[in-house]
């Protein structure tokens, strides 16, 4: 059991620690969260950034934990996370580069990596959520293109998106998962409609997409005509890997920002608030240490591995659980808004459910890593 | 950073696993709680194998490794729910004549309670003399209650390796819950197949695995903090992991000759030890003031 870094590795921190020095400050003020077009520019600035400074690959082709590494001290610095980018850096581009043709690749992912296409994920349906597989919208085939009818929901970034990562039914009378196909579909074209939805933290994060009849080129299938569920398996993978390793770290500066909060208010005072806080510290070292747990075995393997679920599971709980302990530090102030953490205590709830409910989770812990029999 | 069991690590914990196999397997371990005491042959044994001079110095009869390698031994110890005072002793190896032999039980006055007091040939700490039997909860833990004991910090080494021997419970209450989940039918087919025992069985193992990597790294790093927090999960993942495995087996799990029950008792005695939580908690929380890492 190893947890120091090579050389090779270090060098990496330290250069990349020293550029983020330099650069941060010339970045522009970060845009008020309602704003999608400034914050979409903002993001993509900052990609542009680390593609002219050579880092805009890390997340695809960089060792788990130089990606490690990337992702802790660019938060520590409190750099941009990828915001905008997230479907196109850590889904669509993983998945193209897998999955594409050379013309595919050639024609995606350059423009993911310089900040110039921001990608959004159009997967869940109304009716069609942790049931994936049961998604309707349908794709014809009418000479060279795809015809599209029907609508996606809780797209996250619709409303500034160039690309959308759409799944399809292209074989109705299939078994559910085998008449799926994967589609790049471009946004402006006709017959999509982005109707924003308003989360219960008051900010429009995510949208409705209907498509009406939408014409997509059949060269822009990833995979083959109804295999798009073994690609979008690629594509999950992708998700859990290392991607909420920045967050551990952020979420381990809020903890200490709330003790020193409450330091400072006299709720210090309280030993329960007291053991609150150190178990929580407790559970983020721990997560920390998960984290490096699972990048050694995905060097090890080659692949993340089952512990994503296990880390998503446990992190998704964790995080809610660390805002939660912000409102016995602020008493009264954790109902202002205008207060730091309350939105974020907000967001936090969106954690055991997107990108799979826990309940899902668990059953993919029991079923695929314990090996529990499939339940009807 | 290669955050992973080396060959060597794996074979250790092979082999710590196959004695104890041999030595204390499920059989042993019921015939123990029939005829409490502490089985001086085994114990000898494990000092024979190395188990209590594991992080001696080879200059001084020791085996010569570290704390890694001691918490892949103590959590094998724990997983066999191993009755002792394996820490005890363990810590007083080369202070102790005949202590990593295995020849000497060293029992530890551990705040106010003593484990192992009756059977001990040394007791270390104050307070020893004066210490009244209880009724221990755990029929393979003796206990002995200090009156008027002074809270003292805790050991770091002897936290961790209380938070590996939990971490063994723990593992081991998820392998039984599973299993069991597999083979018990009821309604026509396995338990496991529904959904409420499969979310049970992920839940146990979510936070053994929690516990495993805060555990591990703590004995890469030795770091006080880090063994605190280990501490702390591996304790949730015993106690509750018991709990949980216990209501996967039903009412078989509420009985006495069911395995289910040590488990739990165990790790309640243990959650006892070195300042309990409370005091890794603490450290913990001042740890996020002093802003140390
Ligand atoms: C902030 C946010 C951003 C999102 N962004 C995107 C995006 O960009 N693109 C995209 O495609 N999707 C996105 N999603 C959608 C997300 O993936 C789904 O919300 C999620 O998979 C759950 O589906 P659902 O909302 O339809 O809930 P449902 O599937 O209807 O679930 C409702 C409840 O039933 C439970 N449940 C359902 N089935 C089972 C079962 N088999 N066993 C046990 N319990 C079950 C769930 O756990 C949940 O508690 C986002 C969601 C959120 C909250």
């Amino acid at each position: 059991m190893d947890l120091a870094y090579t050389p090779e590795e270090e060098e990496f921190r330290a250069r990349l620690r020293a550029w983020l020095t330099r650069t941060l400050p010339l970045l522009p003020p970060k845009p008020s969260p309602d704003d999608w077009p400034a914050r979409r520019a903002y993001d993509l600035g900052w990609q542009r950034r680390l593609y002219d400074a050579g880092y805009a690959h890390v997340h695809w082709d960089a060792s788990p934990t130089v990606r490690l590494i990337f992702l802790e001290e660019t938060e520590r610095a409190g750099a941009p996370y990828v915001g905008a980018n997230f479907v196109g850096l850590l889904h669509a581009g993983p998945t193209i580069a897998a999955e594409g043709t050379p013309a595919q690749r050639e024609r995606w992912l350059e423009p993911i990596l310089k900040g110039e296409e921001v990608w959004c994920q159009g997967f869940s349906e109304p009716d069609a959520g942790s049931d994936l597989a049961s998604l309707r919208t349908r794709a014809r085939r009418d000479g060279d293109v795809y015809r599209v009818t029907g609508s996606k929901i809780w797209t996250s970034h619709a409303e500034v998106a160039d690309w959308c990562e759409l799944l399809v039914r292209t074989d109705p009378d299939a078994p559910r998962h085998q008449g799926i196909t994967w589609l790049a579909m471009p946004m402006d074209a006709p017959g999509v409609t982005v109707r924003p939805l308003r989360t219960l933290a008051g900010s429009a994060e995510f949208a409705e997409v209907f498509l009406d009849d939408v014409p997509v080129p059949v060269a822009n299938r990833v995979g083959a005509e109804n295999d798009g569920w073994r690609v979008t398996m690629v594509t999950l993978s992708f998700e859990r890997g290392t991607a909420f390793a920045g967050e551990v770290v952020a979420c381990r500066r809020v903890l200490a920002e709330l003790a020193r909060e409450a330091h400072g208010n006299g709720r210090w005072d309280d030993p329960a608030l007291r053991r609150r806080l150190g178990r929580l510290e407790a559970e983020f070292r721990a997560l920390w240490r998960l984290v490096q747990w699972n990048v050694g075995e995905a060097t090890e393997n080659g692949v993340p591995g089952a512990g994503g679920s296990v880390f998503k599971l446990r992190y998704s709980h964790a995080r809610q659980q660390l805002y939660d302990a912000t409102a016995d530090v602020l008493g009264d102030a954790a109902l202002d808004l205008d207060r730091p953490w309350v939105l974020e205590r907000l967001s936090s709830l969106s954690y055991t459910i997107a990108a799979g409910t826990s309940q899902i989770q668990r059953t993919i812990v029991a079923q695929r890593v314990l090996g529990l029999p499939k339940g009807r | 950073m290669r955050f992973q069991l080396t060959d060597d690590q794996r074979a250790l914990r092979a082999g710590v696993r196959e004695v104890l196999a041999r030595r204390f397997g499920p059989d042993a371990l019921r015939a123990a709680v029939a005829r409490p005491g502490l089985d001086r042959e085994l114990w000898r044994a494990l000092g024979e194998a190395g188990f209590f001079a594991l992080r001696l110095p080879e200059a001084r009869g020791g085996v010569g490794l570290g704390l890694p390698e001691a918490v892949l031994a103590f959590e094998e110890a724990g997983r066999a729910s191993l009755p002792g005072p394996l820490l005890g002793t363990h810590l007083a190896a080369g202070t102790v004549p005949g202590a990593a032999e295995g020849e000497t039980v060293v029992a530890v006055v551990d705040g106010a309670l003593v484990e192992w007091w009756d059977e001990a040939d040394v007791v270390v700490g104050e307070g020893g003399a004066g210490a009244v039997p209880m009724r221990s909860v755990d029929p393979l833990t003796p206990l002995r209650r200090v009156p008027d004991a002074v809270a003292c910090t805790a050991d770091p080494v002897a936290v961790l390796l209380t938070a590996a021997e939990q971490l063994g419970t723990a593992t081991r209450a998820c392998e039984l819950a599973v299993g069991h989940a597999r083979t018990r039918e009821q309604f026509g087919r396995p338990i496991g197949a529904f959904q409420a025992v499969q979310h049970l069985c992920a839940d146990l193992l979510v936070r053994t695995e929690v516990a495993r990597s805060a555990v591990y790294a703590a004995s890469v790093t030795g770091d006080a903090a880090d063994a605190a927090a280990a501490r702390v999960l591996a304790d949730e993942a015993a106690a509750q992991g018991a709990r949980d495995c216990l209501q996967v087996f039903g009412g078989m799990g509420f009985t006495w000759e069911a395995e289910v029950h040590l488990l739990l008792k165990r790790a309640w005695v243990r959650a006892r030890r070195s300042g309990g939580a409370e005091q890794s908690e603490e450290l913990l929380a001042r740890a996020l003031l002093s802003g140390t890492d």
